[in-house]
This record gives C-alpha cells, sequence and structure tokens, in this order.
C-alpha cells in the first residue's frame, strides 16, 4: 500500500525544504545586542533594503542540514564502487589525530618555532611518499589530483625552458585518459595530441611512436589505467619519451593497485600527483578537502614549487623563497602550504599499515576487483579480456537489445542501495560500467553487491524493465531530467 | 549539391565554394542528448583536423574538428539556444557552421554516403 501523507513526509524521512523557502525575516537564530551610538563611513551608500537572506530560528537549521544528510549517500553508508576515485573507508583513527590541538589549533602565520611538530608531520609524510615511489622531491602543497597535474606539468615547462626549449608544446595524452589530463596541459599552456588505443585497452606504442615530434614536450599516462589495466608497456613508453628529450607525466589517480609493489621512478616517471584522498584514505566526495602531493624526478626536483620542508640541524624550517637551493623553484601553487588536516590524516594511515600493511591493501584492493569481476562476468560483459587491476570494466553489450542502457541500470543499483559506479567513463568503451570496489569492503559486502548486480542483469535480459524505467523508484527523488536540468539550469532562487 | 563525411562522424555540405558541417546522426545517437554547443568564432581562418567547435551531451564533451580548410563565414548561432537541434536533426537544422574552403582538392579525400555507411558497419 502506497501512502501519500499531508505533510509529504515519509515518517522518519522529513520533507526538506529550500532554506529560502521556509526562512522568514522574522525569526533569528541568533540573539545579540542592537550596537548603539556606531557612525557608519558609507558615504550613503547603506543598503535601505533588507538582504534577501533566509533567517531561520537555530532548531530549523540543524534540521534542514541533518534532513538533507539523510538524503544523502556515504562511504559510511554503504558501499560506493565508484571507479576512478577510490571511495575507501576513512578511518576514525585518522579523524582522531587530526583532531590532536598541535595539528587542529595552529595557524599558518604562526613562528615555525611554535609548530615544530607539524612541520615534522609534514617532512615524515614526505618521507613516506619518496620512499614509496622512489622518487627524489615532492612537492606538498598541491590541493587536489588536478591541481597536482598542475604542479608536475608546471615543473615539465619550467625544465624545458631551463634547458632553452621553450618552443615545446605537445603533450601526447591517450583517448582514455581522466579528463582532467588534457585540461591540465591546456591549462599550462600545452597543445594535446591524442594518442589511440589498442583493442586490448592499452596505449597504442606504434602510434605514440608516431606522433612523437621534435616539439613533443611530455606525455600524461594513468597507470594503472582507467581501464582498470596495467600498461605493461610503460617502460618502453618511458624510454620513447626520454629518448625524444620530453618528460613522462603519470596521472597518480590509480596508485592505489600499486602501492608497495611497483615503484613509479623505476617505471622512467618524472611527475606524479598523489591522491592522499584516494589512496592514502583521506576523506572526499563532499567530505574533502582533496590533497595532491606531487612527486618529481631527478630531472624536475630542482624546479620543485616552494614552500617544503628543511631539517638544517637547527630544527624543521620552511624553505619560502626562490632563492638557496630553491632558487629554481618554478613558483608556488597556494598562498601557505597544503591541507595539513590531510597529511595528518594520511601518515596516521600510513604509519596504522606500516609498510606490509600498504603493500597488502594494493593486493586486497585488486583481489576484490577481481572477484567482482570474475562473479559478473558471465551475466555482464567485460571490456576487455584477462584479470584487470584494481577496478572492474564492463560494457553495455550484455544489454543489447533489451532497451535498459547503462543509465537505467545504475539508477535501478540506487534503488538497490548502492551508489551507482562510474558510468560512461572511459570514453572509449560503449556504455562502460567502472567499477572499483576497494580493499575495505568485506566479502560480506562484496557478496550483497555481486547478488543485486546479477539480479539487475538477470532482470533486464528478462524483458522486465519495469525497475528501469524511471529507477529510482524508492529513492527520496525519482528520475531527475538531468537534460532539462543542463539545457535550462534554474541558478537563482525567484525573487 | 554534394554531401561528404569523415572518419570523426562529421558530415559537410558542399554548395559551389562554401560548405556547411555537423556532426553526423550517429554521432548525436552515440553522445546522448546534447545540452550545449561552442561554436567557432565568424571571420577565424582554419585548417583540417583543428578542434574548432565543442558537443557537449549528458554523457561527455567532445571536439568537433574542422572537415576542410578555409575561413567560418557563418556560425549556427540558433544552436547556443537551442543545443537539442543536433539531437534531433544532427544532419539538418542541427549544423554547425558554413566554411569558404580555400582547397576545394581537400574534399576528395572524405568519404560519400556509401563509403560512410560501410565505415560506420566496420565499427
Amino acid at each position: 500500500m502506497t501512502i501519500e501523507t499531508f505533510t509529504g513526509a515519509k515518517a522518519l524521512l522529513q520533507k526538506t525544504e529550500l532554506l529560502f523557502e521556509y526562512g522568514s525575516v522574522d525569526k533569528t537564530g541568533i540573539d545579540t545586542v542592537k550596537p548603539e551610538g556606531l557612525a557608519d563611513n558609507l558615504g550613503g551608500l547603506k543598503r535601505k533594503a533588507k538582504p534577501n537572506l533566509p533567517a531561520l530560528t537555530e532548531p530549523e537549521a540543524m534540521r534542514h542540514y541533518i534532513r538533507l544528510s539523510q538524503r544523502n549517500y556515504a562511504i559510511d553508508l554503504g558501499m560506493f564502487p565508484l571507479g576512478s576515485c577510490t571511495m575507501k573507508h576513512n578511518p576514525r583513527l585518522n579523524e582522531a589525530m587530526a583532531r590532536l590541538p598541535g595539528f587542529s589549533d595552529i595557524h599558518p602565520l604562526q613562528p615555525q618555532s611554535t609548530v615544530q611538530g607539524a612541520l615534522e608531520l609534514i617532512d615524515t609524510l614526505s618521507d613516506w611518499l619518496l620512499k614509496l615511489t622512489g622518487m627524489k622531491a615532492v612537492a606538498m602543497s598541491p590541493k587536489a589530483g588536478a591541481h597536482g597535474e598542475l604542479c608536475g606539468m608546471l615543473a615539465i615547462r619550467a625544465a624545458l625552458d631551463a634547458r632553452g626549449l621553450q618552443a615545446r608544446k605537445k603533450v601526447l595524452v591517450p583517448k582514455s585518459a581522466h579528463g582532467t589530463n588534457p585540461a591540465t596541459a591546456a591549462q599550462a599552456g600545452f597543445e594535446v595530441v591524442e594518442v589511440a588505443q589498442t583493442a586490448d585497452g592499452r596505449v597504442d606504442v606504434e602510434d605514440f611512436k608516431a606522433k612523437i615530434t621534435e616539439d613533443t614536450a611530455a606525455c600524461m599516462i594513468t597507470n594503472p589505467n582507467t581501464c582498470g589495466l596495467f600498461e605493461h608497456q610503460i617502460k618502453e613508453i618511458a624510454d620513447l619519451i626520454h629518448a625524444a628529450g620530453g618528460y613522462f607525466y603519470c596521472d597518480g589517480a590509480n596508485f592505489n593497485a600499486i602501492v608497495g609493489k611497483v615503484r613509479v621512478a623505476d617505471l622512467g616517471v618524472d611527475a606524479m600527483h598523489i591522491n592522499l584522498h584516494k589512496t592514502f584514505s583521506t576523506p572526499h566526495g563532499g567530505g574533502g578537502p582533496g590533497s595532491g602531493p606531487t612527486v618529481l624526478s631527478d630531472a624536475l626536483a630542482a624546479f620543485a614549487p616552494v614552500p617544503w620542508v628543511v631539517n638544517d640541524g637547527d630544527g624543521f624550517k620552511l624553505l619560502e623563497h626562490k632563492e638557496g637551493e630553491a632558487a629554481q623553484a618554478f613558483g608556488r601553487m597556494v598562498a601557505f602550504h597544503g591541507q595539513m588536516g590531510m597529511y595528518v590524516r594520511a601518515l596516521s594511515y600510513m604509519m596504522s599499515h606500516g609498510a606490509d600493511g600498504l603493500k597488502q591493501v594494493s593486493e586486497d584492493a585488486v583481489l576484490n576487483a577481481n572477484y567482482i569481476l570474475a562473479s559478473l562476468k558471465d551475466v555482464m560483459t567485460p571490456a576487455f579480456d584477462g584479470y584487470c587491476m584494481h577496478e572492474a570494466l564492463f560494457d553495455d553489450k550484455f544489454l543489447e537489445g533489451t532497451g535498459v542502457t547503462t543509465l537505467d541500470f545504475a539508477k535501478a543499483m540506487i534503488d538497490e542501495g548502492f551508489h551507482p559506479m562510474t558510468m560512461y567513463f572511459p570514453l572509449v568503451v560503449h556504455g562502460a560500467m567502472l567499477i572499483e570496489p576497494t580493499e575495505t569492503e568485506s566479502k560480506h559486502t562484496l557478496d550483497d553487491f555481486i547478488k543485486s548486480m546479477r539480479g539487475l542483469a538477470a532482470a533486464a535480459k528478462s524483458n522486465d524493465k519495469s525497475r528501469f524505467d524511471h529507477a529510482p523508484h524508492l529513492a527520496p527523488s525519482k528520475r531527475l531530467d538531468e537534460t532539462q536540468a543542463a539545457r535550462k539550469p534554474v541558478l537563482k532562487m525567484a525573487d | 549539391m554534394t554531401v561528404k563525411f569523415t572518419q570523426e562522424h562529421e558530415w559537410i555540405k558542399i554548395e559551389g565554394d562554401v560548405a556547411s558541417f555537423g556532426i553526423t546522426a550517429y554521432a548525436a545517437e552515440q553522445l546522448g542528448d546534447v545540452v550545449y554547443v561552442e561554436l567557432p568564432e565568424v571571420g577565424k581562418t582554419i585548417k583540417t583536423g583543428d578542434a574548432v567547435a565543442v558537443v557537449e551531451s549528458v554523457k561527455a564533451a567532445s571536439d568537433v574538428y574542422a572537415p576542410v580548410s578555409g575561413e567560418v563565414v557563418e556560425a549556427n548561432e540558433e544552436l547556443s539556444a537551442s543545443p537539442e537541434k543536433v539531437s534531433e536533426d544532427a544532419e539538418g537544422e542541427g549544423w554547425f557552421a558554413k566554411i569558404k574552403l580555400s582547397d576545394a582538392s581537400e574534399l576528395d579525400g572524405l568519404m560519400d554516403v556509401d563509403a560512410y555507411k560501410a565505415f560506420l558497419e566496420s565499427l
């Protein structure tokens, strides 16, 4: 029986209005004494009308956000198999460490002598990142993956310029790349040249070779790539770009699959960002902020942006200016030094796992993805043959003739209580469904997920479209009209 | 009037020394609902293979490449307000721009409708 309630609420799931819809100028959440005897210096520009801001009582404001949070899907609520995003559990130990007053109650402009512990933590984390990658230097300050990409590409630009190669502008990027790669290259003043992909989902080395010219500045390659596959010709690719006088930027988004197994320096990488918010378990997807330290090779280390932490035997110091050993720094990426809170969480994660534990993280992430691939490949269609790395990629061949699309399938997963997988990415796979379970899901959860996916695949093939049409049926909101929202967005409250 | 096709799934309709172009119905179908189109600038000189326009759908954003070299003489401004025309009538009202050809011999390298159909079969 379906009941339409008089309030619009569904029992514990309360109706949620916009702040503007139930705010009123007659209410207030704070009670302050009106200041008296103050003159303004606005010279007649003082606002006459009241600002159009919603006023709410404190309980109304609280309820608004709690109600919204009940409609939110979160990693603390269920499995979040969003491929390429590494939505792993954020350990509570990290949170406890980040709330220690010595880390949480400090200010970037405090005298450095009073924040020695924080500087030591940054230095220790840098050391772990350098050991795990085998690289020469790390720029800690970038504040997200794409920001780290920009940092790496600016270091490459600086290195080329220092060699008098200002004219080199071309950056080779495979078709399957994250969209941020070509965007970063363009943002850093380079021109993108697309490289083809082979039938087995990897960089076409012959095409790569053919596209190298004397204008080639660098390549940007993700490994494992966005198809969830290890680029086994990566060393050959690195040698080719180096022989041509260019640099190898590695997109480290998928580092989670190879931590402790592969030292990226051994692959010939010159720069790679590391998403602390993916691989090293700091919160993201609305709970961020992100943090994207970028490791640099011998060839690029001198161009690392300031600031960085040094220990001159007399305590830790931040090297802040382009002088001394930082004379060739290409500049700085941020005003201060980056995401301190994320550094604490990432180091907490590393130290609680230890070196052997981090290696097991990679192994378990790959094992979980292959368990899903093996459990679904008879009812869904894997995009490529063989084992995968940390994510399993399917195409939409198994839906052919059913009238169900990848989008419908993803929406039906919401009714099943799962966040949908990444869909229609990578672009090189038709109707792509990219599933990344991460190592933090138990076999119990994976089996629930597999049961749902097999059930949905069977329903689609039996021509039972009812659960797919207009899905999700059980979510607080039914299928939203994404097309209309993009074509005719409403960005402003009506006056 | 001749219609030709490229491997990048664009059509080009030649009338005298001016050619209009857009994306093929196949490309539009693959993209899904088109929500935004960035058009080339009128007066701009372009050469074959340049990324001259962008088409964005609910699934992806893609570059649209110049099928031939020449000067952009007109852009279909209606697409700015009504990008759905690309989804609804890709090879008609969904045209992107008109180019004054600088080298008509470039057309020889493009596919005719039968060759394009065969190309689609091969994908």
